[in-house]
């Protein structure tokens, strides 16, 4: 850890006076663009839409927690501990994709961009293909992340002891991608050449698809639970240490036998990061409620919010980046025009 | 998160058949005010509505540090994540396990998840035991032994279907194992609910009245000499009115000074102990008075992991005494009592 204060850097710009703040009252877990609307995700039954004048429209979509969502830029899936996956519009039209038949907690989902979508409860992963078709696959023990491959209908699901990549229309037999421990969050890389998990431990892992060639990511002092793309795949960003960890990915080696880069250190965890769409710059949230936003290539960093009360839970771009929405844990969003 | 704020679990075990669903009930319709969330491994045994009832899987997963008794439940770790979105909708969170077992995975999870230690505590292990056949389950079931050994709090339940010598008998087996548990008899699990639930800080301050519970044990002066030769060659003795079996499988060990411990010695001593016997010790408590520290330090363990802090300070007139106490099995007695005295301040 560097011995970084932030009060001490004459050379971080601040831009606080910039982000329009919103008030959500409510706790959020996680922000996701419809459009030029931010969904505001609560912890809770509600989903916070805001327009663009800064109104707030609260859409209730679950009856109780809310524990995984989704979002590919049109419509918001979300999933929640009433056994209920729904979708969510930009105008704010519910929609109820699938129930539990025995109103198990839905753990996770993910939205291909296609149509189709993926969830989970419990060992059981359910694809819904864009036709409506929905087929089920039971995995060896309880699912800790879905996501979709960039190309073709193929959906990776991790789980203790490694992560299966599944093919919901092929009769093949799903492969199984062994690392023992157990897998919390999956991710394909843009290219879809490498696939990587958040462990359990405060580690990631990786395995390269054309060869299965392992990749260890550790060192991190906590558990990785953010991860985001920078444009084109060049590099992976991590929360779970001081600064953001970024692993990169441009070589068809990927991390291995490399050291990642190191951005934006404070004293405090980085709890969210989410890189922007098209430029090689990123936003990346911290434990003590400060917000950043980072340039890839020199690490020049500019200051959006200053430590607050909550850790921050929530960072998204919309799809043109030219908006960046934020929000802490007790709700204390705001919205910055870049 | 300080540790008062932190949401107060319950770790509710027991063998097959003892009771736990009574006690889960009981706890779950008496009137009290309070609204828990409630881990259960089988839906439909609990009677009563309540949106907070969640199945668990029992997924033991281990944790990838190459040590295998760092095992944590798996199904946990994400129930407790989404528990966390209903934050202020509960006041504690019971976990029933199965009957079959072994509590570690359980208690370990709340020491080596960082996140579900941020928000939760351990408060106790509950064990419901079986009056009529706890006897016998102690010689063929090693998961009834350890639920026992790693009780807090034993509600030693159906005393009304066992005669009075029996009840001695099944009573002296689990002091044999763990003498340390607060006892209670029951019948049909009527207990006091304060006396399971919520009791604070893992129960530490309890193994400083550890003589006089024991000793209540045997108030029904049982002068039955028992030379009980089973397959498992458990010794049973009458000393005075109190029968002691002393299990060779599983042992307690307690520990005591009145003179301070200093602590540049002892906690790499204790660190040391866990990490190397780790495997043979189910659990580990004590409190602690350290050299030129008003401060009492507490300390629990399970298995290799351990926690500790400050709990407060020593009162006026409270003897600056430090207790430690080991459940487990062959633990390496004379090696641990020489550890700890190399560690008494001189």
């Amino acid at each position: 850890m560097s011995d970084f204060d932030p009060g001490d850097r004459p050379s971080v710009v601040s831009l606080t006076d910039r982000v329009r703040p919103v008030a959500i009252g409510a706790a959020v877990t996680s922000v996701h663009f419809l459009g030029d609307r931010a969904a505001f995700v609560g912890a809770e039954e509600n989903v916070a839409l805001i327009d663009a004048e800064g109104a707030i429209s609260k859409v209730e979509t679950h009856g109780g927690g809310i524990l995984c969502a989704v979002s590919d830029g049109k419509r918001l899936i979300t999933g929640g501990d009433d056994g209920k996956v729904v979708a969510l519009d930009a105008k704010g039209v519910v929609t109820q994709l699938a129930v539990d038949a025995k109103r198990r907690w839905i753990d996770n989902v993910a939205v291909h961009p296609d149509g189709a979508f993926a969830w989970s409860a419990g060992k059981t992963a359910f694809v819904k293909s864009g036709k409506g078709e929905e087929k089920t696959f039971d995995m060896p023990s309880t699912v800790g992340g879905l996501a979709f491959a960039p190309k073709g209908l193929r959906l990776a699901v991790a789980h203790y002891g490694g992560a299966t990549l599944w093919f919901p229309n092929m009769a093949a037999h799903p492969e199984f991608l062994e690392w023992a421990g157990s897998h919390l969050g999956v991710a394909f890389s843009p290219d879809n050449k490498f696939l990587v998990t958040a462990m359990h431990e405060p580690a990631l892992h990786g395995w390269r698809l054309a060869d299965n060639r392992h990749m260890r990511m550790s060192g991190y002092p906590s558990r990785v639970k953010s991860m985001s793309w920078s444009p084109g795949g060049k590099f992976l960003a991590t929360s779970g240490a001081d600064t953001v960890i970024m692993w990169p990915f441009a070589s068809k080696d990927g991390p291995m036998g490399k050291e990642p880069g190191m951005l934006a250190p404070l004293q405090s965890r980085v709890t969210v990061v989410a890189c922007h769409p098209k430029q090689d710059i990123l936003a990346c949230g911290y434990e003590d409620g400060t917000v950043l936003m980072v340039r890839l290539n020199d690490g020049a960093e500019i200051l959006l919010r200053r430590p607050g009360s909550s850790p921050t839970t929530a960072l998204a771009w919309n799809a043109k980046g030219t908006l960046l929405a934020l929000s802490d844990e007790d709700g204390d969003a705001g919205i910055f025009p870049l | 998160m300080a540790e008062a704020s932190k949401i107060p679990v319950t770790v509710l075990t027991g063998y097959l058949g003892a009771g736990k669903t009574t006690l889960l009930n009981r706890i779950l319709s008496e009137n009290h005010g309070k609204k828990y969330a409630v881990i259960v491994n089988e839906f439909g045994e609990i009677g009563i509505d309540n949106d907070l009832i969640i199945g668990a899987d029992e997924e033991v997963f281990e944790m990838n540090n190459g040590c295998v008794c760092c095992t944590v439940r798996g199904d946990l770790v994400r129930i407790m994540e989404g528990l966390m979105r209903r934050k202020g909708k509960f006041d504690a969170i019971i976990v029933e396990t199965t009957g079959l077992a072994d509590p570690a995975p359980v208690a370990q999870t709340f020491f080596v998840d960082e996140d579900v230690q941020k928000n939760a505590r351990l408060d106790a292990v509950v064990t419901v035991a079986d009056a009529k056949w706890l006897s016998d389950r102690l010689k063929d079931a090693p998961e009834a032994k350890n639920q026992i050994a790693f009780a807090d709090v034993i509600v030693l339940n159906k005393t009304d279907l066992v005669s009075k010598p029996e009840l001695a008998e099944v009573e002296a087996r689990i002091r044999g194992i763990n003498p340390y548990a607060k006892l209670h008899r029951t019948e049909r699990c009527k207990v006091k609910l304060s006396d399971v639930l919520e009791r604070g800080a893992f129960d530490l301050d309890r193994i400083l009245d550890i003589e006089p519970d024991f000793l209540e044990a045997g108030d029904d002066h049982d002068h039955h000499h028992d030379h009980d030769h089973g397959h498992d060659h458990d010794h049973g003795h009458s000393h005075g009115g109190l029968k002691h079996y002393h299990d060779e499988d599983m042992q307690s060990l307690s520990l005591k000074t009145d003179k301070p411990l200093d602590p540049t010695k002892f906690m790499p001593w204790l660190q040391n102990l866990v990490a190397t016997e780790g495997q043979k010790i189910l659990r580990s408590k004590g409190i602690l008075a350290f050299t030129d520290d008003d401060d009492r330090y507490v300390f629990q363990g399970v298995h290799m992991m351990l926690e500790g802090d400050h709990q407060r300070k020593w009162k006026d007139g409270e003897p600056r005494q430090s207790r430690l106490v080991f459940i487990g099995r062959e633990l390496p007695e004379q090696a641990i009592r020489a550890g700890f005295e190399s560690c008494i301040t001189t």
